[in-house]
């Protein structure tokens, strides 16, 4: 019991436990926890919804620079043929 | 009947896959120098093992992978020079997030609402700049862990044995890392 009058107040732990269940799975008593947590926090309950927002966010952000159109210069990939080119006739 | 067997073909890397290979350690790194490096050192260290390519896997994925091994080795030598100072000042940053005795928000760090709680696609394009910001100012090894989480979704097994991680240090990074983000968004977001 101790330790759940611990989580009602702890925002450090209760954070903790936000970022854990945006990529793993809580256990019942994490989800409890949590649970009973941000029903009395409302600063928790904010950083619940932005930390959710960044999340996605990150997950467009990655998936957008996968697909980017960088481009390397030609002098560095004729180069770079030539050196190809070079280990290729050593054998 | 046969499986038809992919063939390597050296000559044609450069032209089929260079930009691609590019971009994908770009995108992990953020750095192109090193990322033009990377794609060097991918084709070389092909070329020492051509034959052992059996055609499982086409081409590019083949030199993806050895690609993959190449900035988890940049991840690994960055996160563990002699003494990781970064990793110390990000702590220090966010000491006053929670109150020590308590665990409380401090009332000067606790979050408050700024711009992203409306999702205005509008305003996405210049969030994706503060983000991406935030995101290079995090440690080494905090910025190595969230992109093998985020962006290559590699489970967190993996990543602890790669990065030569306790499960209980990998998500004090997870925690620290989205923290971090956070202070720093809702700093710059004005």
């Amino acid at each position: 019991m101790g330790q759940l009058k611990n989580i009602i107040h702890n925002c450090k732990q209760a954070t903790f436990l936000i970022e854990k269940k945006l990529v793993d799975r809580l256990t019942f008593r994490e989800t409890i926890e949590l649970r009973i947590h941000l029903m009395g926090c409302s600063v928790c309950t904010l950083y619940n919804k932005q930390s959710r927002m960044i999340h996605e966010m990150v997950q467009q952000l990655f998936r957008s620079s996968v697909n980017s159109d960088m481009r390397l210069d030609d002098g560095f990939k004729k180069n770079l043929k030539e050196r190809i080119e070079e280990e290729l006739n050593k054998n | 009947m046969t499986i038809e067997k992919h063939k390597p073909n050296p000559r044609d890397w450069v032209e089929t896959h260079a930009d691609y290979l590019y971009a994908y350690a770009y995108a992990r790194i953020n750095d192109e120098e090193q990322a033009r490096d990377l794609v060097q050192d991918t084709f070389l260290a092909a070329l020492e093992r051509v034959d052992k390519f059996e055609g499982k896997s086409t081409e590019r994925t083949w030199l993806t992978a050895i690609l993959k091994n190449k900035i988890v080795d940049v991840y690994r030598k960055k996160s563990s020079a002699p003494i990781v100072t970064d990793i110390a000042i990000a702590e220090q940053a966010q000491a006053d997030f929670f109150d020590n005795d308590n665990g409380h928000w401090t009332a000067e760090r606790a979050p408050q609402s700024f711009g992203i709680d409306n999702h205005d696609p509008l305003m996405s394009r210049e969030f994706n700049q503060i983000l991406q910001k935030c995101m290079q100012k995090l440690p080494a090894l905090w910025k190595s862990v969230f992109t093998m989480k985020h962006m290559d979704e590699e489970t967190t097994d993996t990543i602890c044995a790669e990065l030569k991680l306790t499960p209980s240090n990998f998500w004090v990074i997870i925690h620290r890392t989205k923290l971090n983000l956070r202070a720093c968004l809702q700093k710059n977001w004005s």
